[in-house]
């Protein structure tokens, strides 16, 4: 038993990191209906940003560490999200008239630019997140161990999630991004300034991504420019499971994710965890085609 | 009976001459690029024929997804999964059993093949992108069980070392000169499979389902069926060439067999142009041979790559050669 | 005077819905060997939902639609055109990236069996098959005057020859029953006027039609037998003349459709007919 919450745990943990990162590909194909193959990479590039500001002399000592932390995230989420804002303009507004696959191969070649990019930067060799940027604090709770950063991530995906929830839900700018996911003309007929909120949803995405890959970087301290591919898929797979283009889709199907991962290495075993993680994927797309949250779409004939 | 109708704007273009490019390669083309295809393993360097030699197993791979996603929109990202299929059966069967590879390469064809069928049956429905991410699902599922050794088979990470190799009349083809002929005969032999299917029934029912489902089951075809044809060629044409670069690379391990593998297979495709068999060999090149010729900026290639991508898909999203068939089919028809 | 008729497509208390609304509720009808028969109603009455029924891309909750003898409910879409059904849509299909003459060689797949193997071969049964194949194809595309477009590109076609070539392409299919939704929908008068000339030329080549149409001087110049659909339900059927005076079929259209004067366009069919028949 202990060893099932521990990896329930385990699972949220990573399943938060995923979540953020899905959240990523289920808004911009909710909006534009193309799977951005470069978002793993925006998280990446995220983790190396924090990876660059954490070394620096910021967490010296001069600011408290809770500080530091903040600053870290923000300003590599803003990074990021500028990113993010110049890929769309420059690799993907000039296809939005042309088929799906292209998008979709432009979008692969902006992840290999952006890898390899990072690659030159930061050079091909793992690099590490300093031991100290997080302290190293543990709880114990009803005989498992929880650590600081586990609540950091949780709180701050958690966080971040109930605010982009309530914003797309509860405001005037949401509801815009809700109507031109429905459809792009007759939200432009409306008034609604389409490029703009494809622009918006390039700042959203790629900002959340980034903030996941700082947590990540802090969480295992490791990071190497191939990781927006392996958490970039892993993150894909938990959009589509959840039903892609749905908001609330993208965190179940994160949080799915993560708990079925960490208990398949827990019971199963570690090499076998993520074979069980695609069973259970086209297992579930056998039964509903759309995913969990997904709706029916039936075409109009 | 049938009612007049005005032709104000009589768009018909039967009576323009063809493309130049097209006359010319038919005329001149063709002959002349066989000739150089000949020639060019005597002028050129190991090196180089190496990189031919690679392009050619590429240009087998592209044709096979080509069938799937070029001619029946189905969107497969995943193909490296069957081209593992052939060359392990291959690796491992040649290994322990010592059976010849000219019998493997049928037989880890079918063995692609079956694994196609199977594994495509319950998911053939799915709808683009969800069949994406299973058959990205299907590589790593793949991919994985060959990493972790399943019964001692697959030799996890390292691999299994292939030592037999194709022999004709007894000599072994060894050198990559002999390889460059072996997988260029193969890839002749497929174009001209491929384009007699294209040009068949079959080919043509793959392309009115990736143009309109609905309407092609109105027409009177099982679309499930068409597809599922589609996918089980496709993976066993993969397979079979999974055999010829075992032989070539000697080592397979899993490696070789990575989802990256599988969206190059698949940009050289939507490089190419879909449904373009000229397409499949010109993208395959850009795939494979440009990154050799940008060696000497050795670690901004594929930085460079990457651009090179993004800029075609921009400038020329339709292809680098693409499909312009139907109406060469129709002069031949008229010719007959 | 119906009783005498051959039946050839049979649809019995046919019902079907979504969510909670009864899209066809309890539908009968009947369609006579070698007729016009057509279906008419204001928007949303249930009439495409009938037609999907039919071809099978709907299953309904109950009833049956009996062609030719045989039972069609439970066929999948390809297996009702084999079975002799052909059909257009409402919102044109074509094979946009494919030349007129493919777009109507496709209807001929169900009737030809050409495998990998023979078509790898080139046998002679293969090629055979394949003139075949182009002879009726050609005979379709000149049924419809389309001949010269044949090497256009579907999506290059001006509007009135995207309709027809749909026409051309279900006739490819050789079919005992040509289903067409709404065949006139955005074509001008002298269009129209082409296409119920045509339809006619089908129907007298022995092949039998059923429509849905919101183009008054069609339905009523061609048909020799309508029906009246509201709500999901049929609430009149007749000959052209003894629809356009029921009481409850100008109740329908008036009292649903303000913009659809069904009454002024009925009448003005009558006209048209009378000027039309000899």
């Amino acid at each position: 038993m202990a060893l099932f919450i521990e990896q329930l745990v385990n699972g949220l943990t990573v399943g938060a990191v995923y979540s953020l990162v899905a959240l990523g590909y289920t808004m911009v194909y909710g909006v534009m209906r193309m799977i951005n193959f470069a978002h793993g990479d925006f998280f990446m590039i995220g983790s190396y940003l924090g990876f660059t500001l954490v070394s620096s002399a910021l967490l010296g000592g001069a600011i408290p560490l809770w500080a530091a932390l903040i600053v870290v995230v923000v300003l590599s989420m803003a990074g990021v999200a500028l990113l993010g804002v110049i890929v769309e303009r420059a690799a993907y507004r000039p296809l939005r008239r042309s088929s799906r696959l292209t998008a979709v191969v432009s979008a692969i070649g902006v992840s290999i630019f952006l890898q390899n990019a990072v690659m030159l930067i930061w050079g091909p060799r793992y690099r590490a997140y300093p031991p100290w940027s997080v302290p190293s604090i543990t709880w114990q709770v009803g005989g498992i161990y929880i650590n600081f950063m586990q609540v950091l991530i949780l709180a701050v995906s958690f966080g971040l999630m109930v605010a982009l929830y309530l914003f797309v839900q509860r405001t005037t700018v949401g509801a815009a991004i809700r109507a031109t996911a429905i459809d792009h003309d007759t939200a432009r007929l409306m008034g609604i300034d389409v490029d703009q909120i494809i622009r918006l949803i390039f700042l959203i995405g790629p900002a959340l991504g980034a903030a996941a890959g700082v947590l990540l970087g802090l969480y295992y301290r490791q990071i190497h420019f191939t990781v927006g591919w392996t958490y970039g898929l892993k993150a894909f797979t938990a959009a589509i499971m959840g039903g892609i283009g749905n908001i609330p889709g993208a965190m179940v199907g994160g949080l799915l994710l993560g708990i079925l991962e960490m208990l398949g290495a827990g019971y199963i075993s570690s090499a076998w965890k993520d074979v069980f993680v695609f069973l259970i994927l086209i297992l579930l797309l056998m039964f509903r085609p759309t995913g969990l949250l997904g709706e029916r779409i039936a075409e109009k004939v | 009976m049938a009612g007049r109708v005005e032709r104000a704007n009589s768009a018909s273009r039967l009576g323009t001459p063809l493309p130049l490019v097209g006359s010319y390669l038919s005329k001149w083309g063709l002959p002349v690029i066989i000739g150089i295809g000949i020639i060019f393993p005597h002028v050129a360097g190991n090196y180089w024929i190496d990189v031919a030699v690679f392009w050619g197993i590429y240009v087998l791979l592209g044709l096979s997804l080509n069938i799937i996603v070029g001619e029946v929109g189905l969107f497969n990202m995943g193909h490296s999964a069957f081209f593992a299929i052939g060359a392990y059966t291959t690796a491992i069967l040649s290994e322990r059993f010592g059976v010849s590879l000219w019998l493997l390469l049928p037989l880890s064809g079918l063995a692609a093949g079956v694994a196609g069928y199977i594994l495509a049956k319950p998911i053939i429905h799915l709808r683009g992108d969800y069949l994406l991410i299973v058959t990205i699902g299907l590589n790593e599922i793949i991919r994985i069980t060959l990493l972790n050794n399943p019964l001692g088979l697959t030799g996890g990470p390292n691999g299994i070392i292939m030592l037999d190799q194709f022999r004709i009349f007894g000599h072994a083809i060894e050198r990559p000169m002999d390889f460059y002929y072996l997988v260029w005969a193969f890839v002749a032999i497929t174009v001209f499979v491929l384009i007699r299917i294209q040009r068949s029934r079959i080919g043509r029912c793959w392309n009115y389902v990736r143009e309109d489902e609905i309407a092609a089951q109105a027409m009177g075809i099982d679309t499930r069926w068409a597809k599922l044809i589609a996918f089980t060629l496709g993976a066993a044409i993969a397979g079979a060439t999974g055999t010829v670069f075992a032989a070539k690379l000697v080592v397979i391990s899993p490696e070789s067999f990575t989802f990256m593998e599988s969206v190059i297979l698949f940009c050289i495709v939507i490089l190419g142009g879909m449904g373009s068999i000229p397409g499949v060999i010109l993208g395959s090149a850009g795939m494979m041979v440009l990154p050799e010729l940008l060696r000497n900026f050795a670690q901004f290639r594929m930085l460079f790559f990457g651009l090179a991508l993004v800029l075609m898909m921009i400038f020329r999203p339709q292809g680098l050669w693409p499909s312009r068939r139907w109406t060469t089919i129709l002069r031949e028809g008229e010719g007959e | 005077m119906r009783a005498e008729e051959q039946v050839l497509l049979k649809l019995n208390k046919l019902t079907k819905n979504f969510g909670g609304l009864k899209a066809v509720d309890v539908f009968d009808l009947d369609v006579a060997s070698g007729s016009i028969t057509s279906l008419i109603g204001p928007n949303g009455a249930g009439k495409t939902t009938v037609f999907n029924l039919i071809t099978g891309i709907y299953r309904p909750e109950a009833g049956s639609i009996e062609f030719d003898g045989r039972e069609l409910i439970g066929r999948q879409p390809h297996q009702v055109a084999k079975a002799g059904i052909a059909r257009t849509f409402q919102t044109l299909r074509l094979f946009e990236n494919l030349t007129c003459f493919e777009n109507v060689l496709s209807g001929q797949h169900c009737r030809t069996c050409s495998g990998i193997i023979s078509s790898v071969l080139g046998t002679s049964a293969q090629r055979r098959e394949e003139a075949e194949v182009r002879g009726e194809a050609e005979r379709c595309l000149k049924l419809v005057d389309m001949w010269d477009f044949r090497d256009e590109l579907a999506r290059n076609l001006p509007y009135g020859y995207r309709r027809r070539l749909e026409i051309a392409r279900a006739l490819a299919t050789q079919p005992h029953l040509l289903v067409l939704d709404e065949p006139a929908g955005g074509l001008n008068e002298k269009e129209s006027a082409d296409l119920m000339e045509l339809i006619q030329g089908i129907r007298d080549s022995g092949i039998t039609i059923f429509l849905i149409e919101h183009d008054m001087q069609v339905v009523m110049g061609i048909s020799d037998w309508v029906a009246v659909m509201d709500n999901g339900r049929k609430i009149s059927e007749g000959t052209p003349y003894d629809v356009q005076h029921d009481a409850r079929v100008i109740e329908a259209y008036l009292g649903t459709d303000d913009d659809d004067d069904f009454y002024s366009k009925a009448s003005a069919g009558e006209e048209w007919e009378g000027e039309g028949r000899t």
